[in-house]
């Protein structure tokens, strides 16, 4: 609302003395109401028409699942005209001679591990680096937050080297040991800031009687930031089911693929052949990650907003 | 010596009640009350004491940290010095390295017009998609700001987006709707703008790139919301009353004291762009294409280690994608003492 508009609409006959908090007290009350009313109106018409265009993308994957192949090119409209169930018939036999079941099986496989491994590595980190004074705490964690900066691609090439050399392609190893290496600085960060906020006056309490740092971490601090392990949980879930990259470098035969991979199969024939199939694929493929975030999109929304962490 | 603030324990503090169940264990007043002045009073310690209780808690320390020494010298300090070494070498995994000197780099500026492109598509889908995604972001932040009932359905709404758009699935939408025929190239035909498909067609396959980066504004977003909820909403109506226009009070307020916010945005969001993998890979299939319009560097790098099998090659990639990273962020780093504000800093 701007000033000037506010300053017509008051009495100009009000006396010079209270002239300034009058034009910000007494504007009739009826046209201000209205005024709000519109700007609420425009507000949410405004908001409504971006989620649309945001959502569209989303909202056409889904429904296409259900548009056989024929009019994939002929029909760029949202709505099949002839909707079927055929592509998910397709999709349920998998490609390359392995089910759809298993690339689901591998990917929960992977995600599942991928939790545990960094929830409880990143957590210990995290208590040493926030709860407990020692020698060289400083430049550690100096190293922690220039890690958080370092792109991952960077180490891609030694690290394939190092788990060639061990015979460990085509194996999960490569996917799953660095989870539980607290290698993602992110979740060490973001448990260090609550583990931070916690009072200290509790650990000191258990310190002397007689608790060591194990019972502290255990019984104490645990519990207490159990909503960002939750957080972190969530986000190492959904990140491992979405990692593309490191499945391409290591996984090599078809029955180990986690789903980012197998729907690469799809889009490579999808060029010549079965659209159908690679849209439902892709939509089962993220069905999870949806629900996920349906259901958890409080605790999501609020750490990437306390935490600053990225989607 | 260090004159510690409180010399004395203070009664209320020896009868603070201690209820966690880790606490539960029976200690007599008399040593309870001692321990707690030992606390508050390190320097009544005994020189030996103390020296081996600092020694305890740098073993435990370091207990705690095992896993992630492991990983942060194991995965990635000594990969990196190793990785640095390959880069001066040729090396194909199958024969051992073969020391080359500078030749790699020498090469890559020189003598190789395909890195020169991807170093340049990179650098405008970096510098171009990042600004505007943080604009987009702070823009619906503040629409979203103006009201709090209802506001929640959007963010989350808006949120949805960043959790999945660097996923293959949301690369083959991509590729489906900007592809010819697809939903986009359909509905501006009907407008009258006849563009074709976006996904084959080099000058506008990196503009369905960044619209896709850009699609992702939702984590940027929320995070701005947050910090526009923090500034405090005396100071819109002190600029109010001195009669700041809308504009105004947004360059006198929002923007100062979102600073630290739009830094952290635009540090990690330029960073994180240089990333971009799997959007670019399912978009050309693998190929970087058309005319190698989705070669980022990151994809010419994989390229050329796992497909040409490169190693030393692709290592002085990956060497020159770092430095350039951290270049902006020493730029970044610089230069935010002359605009970015942090509260109750008199800077």
């Amino acid at each position: 609302m701007s000033t000037s508009n506010v300053a017509t609409t008051s009495g100009a006959a009000s006396t010079p003395v209270f002239a300034a908090q009058q034009t910000i007290a007494a504007p009739p009350r009826r046209r201000r109401v209205k005024r709000k009313t519109w700007q609420t109106v425009i507000w949410l018409v405004v908001l409504i028409a971006l989620t649309a265009l945001v959502l569209y993308p989303l909202v056409w994957l889904g429904i296409s699942t259900l548009k056989p192949n024929s009019e994939f090119g002929q029909n760029p409209g949202l709505i099949p005209q002839q909707p079927t169930f055929d592509n998910y018939l397709k999709v349920f036999d998998g490609i390359a001679g392995v089910p759809l079941w298993q690339f689901f099986g591998n990917s929960l496989i992977l995600a599942v591990l991928a939790v545990v491994g960094t929830v409880l590595s990143s957590a210990l980190a995290a208590y040493a680096f926030a709860r407990i004074q020692f020698k060289g705490l400083g430049i550690l964690f100096a190293a922690m937050i220039g890690t958080l900066l370092l792109p991952f691609h960077v180490v891609i090439i030694p690290q394939y080297i190092l788990f060639n050399n061990l015979g460990l392609v085509d194996t999960f190893w490569p996917l799953v040991l660095p989870k539980f290496l607290a290698t993602e600085a992110f979740f060490v960060f973001l448990l260090v800031q609550f583990m931070r906020q916690m009072p200290r006056d509790m650990d000191e309490a258990a310190r002397i009687d007689g608790a060591g740092h194990v019972r502290i971490f255990w019984a104490i601090i645990l519990p207490l930031v159990k909503p960002a392990l939750i957080t972190c949980a969530i986000f190492a879930f959904i990140w491992s089911w979405n990692d593309f990259l490191g499945p391409l470098l290591y996984l090599t035969s078809p029955e180990n693929y986690p789903l980012p991979i197998a729907l690469r199969l799809y889009n490579d024939q999808s060029s010549t052949s079965d659209f159908g199939a690679t849209v439902t694929a892709s939509f089962l493929a993220l069905v999870p990650v949806l629900l996920f975030f349906l259901v958890f999109q409080r605790f999501l929304v609020d750490g990437v907003a306390t935490q600053g962490l990225k989607g | 010596m260090l004159r510690h603030p409180d010399p004395a324990p203070s009664p209320r503090h020896l009868e603070q009640p201690v209820s966690t169940t880790a606490t539960r264990v029976i200690v007599t007043g008399e040593k309870r009350r001692r321990a707690l002045a030992n606390k508050r009073r390190p320097e009544n310690l005994s020189r030996p004491t103390q020296r081996s209780r600092a020694r305890k808690e740098t073993l435990a320390g370091y207990g705690f940290l095992v896993p992630w020494l492991l990983g942060f010298f194991g995965l990635t300090i000594i990969p990196m010095g190793y990785s640095l070494y390959l880069s001066f070498t040729r090396y194909n995994i199958f024969t051992p390295p073969r020391w080359i000197g500078l030749d790699n780099y020498i090469r890559l500026f020189t003598n190789d017009p395909q890195f020169i492109q991807s170093a340049q598509i990179t650098l405008i889908y970096v510098f171009v998609g990042t600004p505007i995604t943080l604009i987009a972001a702070l823009l619906v932040a503040m629409l979203l700001n103006y009201r709090d009932k209802g506001a929640g359905f959007f963010r989350s709404a808006f949120y949805a987006p960043s959790l999945i758009g660097g996923s293959v699935s949301v690369a083959i939408v991509w590729r489906a709707m900007f592809g010819s025929e697809g939903p986009v190239d359909s509905s501006l035909a009907a407008l009258g703008i006849d563009l074709g498909g976006w996904i084959g067609n080099p000058s506008l396959v990196l503009p369905a790139m960044i619209i896709l980066s850009i699609w992702q504004f939702g984590a940027t977003m929320v995070i701005f919301l947050a910090g526009l909820k923090q500034v405090p909403k005396e100071l819109y109506e002190a600029a109010e009353m001195d009669g700041a226009g809308a504009w105004h009070r947004f360059r006198a307020v929002t923007l100062p004291m979102l600073s630290p916010v739009i830094f952290f945005n635009l540090l990690l969001g330029l960073i994180g762009a240089f990333q971009v993998f799997a959007s670019a890979y399912i978009i050309s299939n693998g190929s970087g294409g058309p005319a190698g319009m989705t070669n980022f560097v990151t994809i010419y790098l994989y390229k050329r280690g796992f497909t040409d099998g490169q190693m030393g090659y692709a290592a002085a990639i990956a060497w020159i994608l770092l430095i350039v990273v951290a270049i902006i962020a020493f730029i970044l780093f610089r230069t935010q003492r002359s605009w970015v504000h942090y509260a109750g800093d008199n800077r």
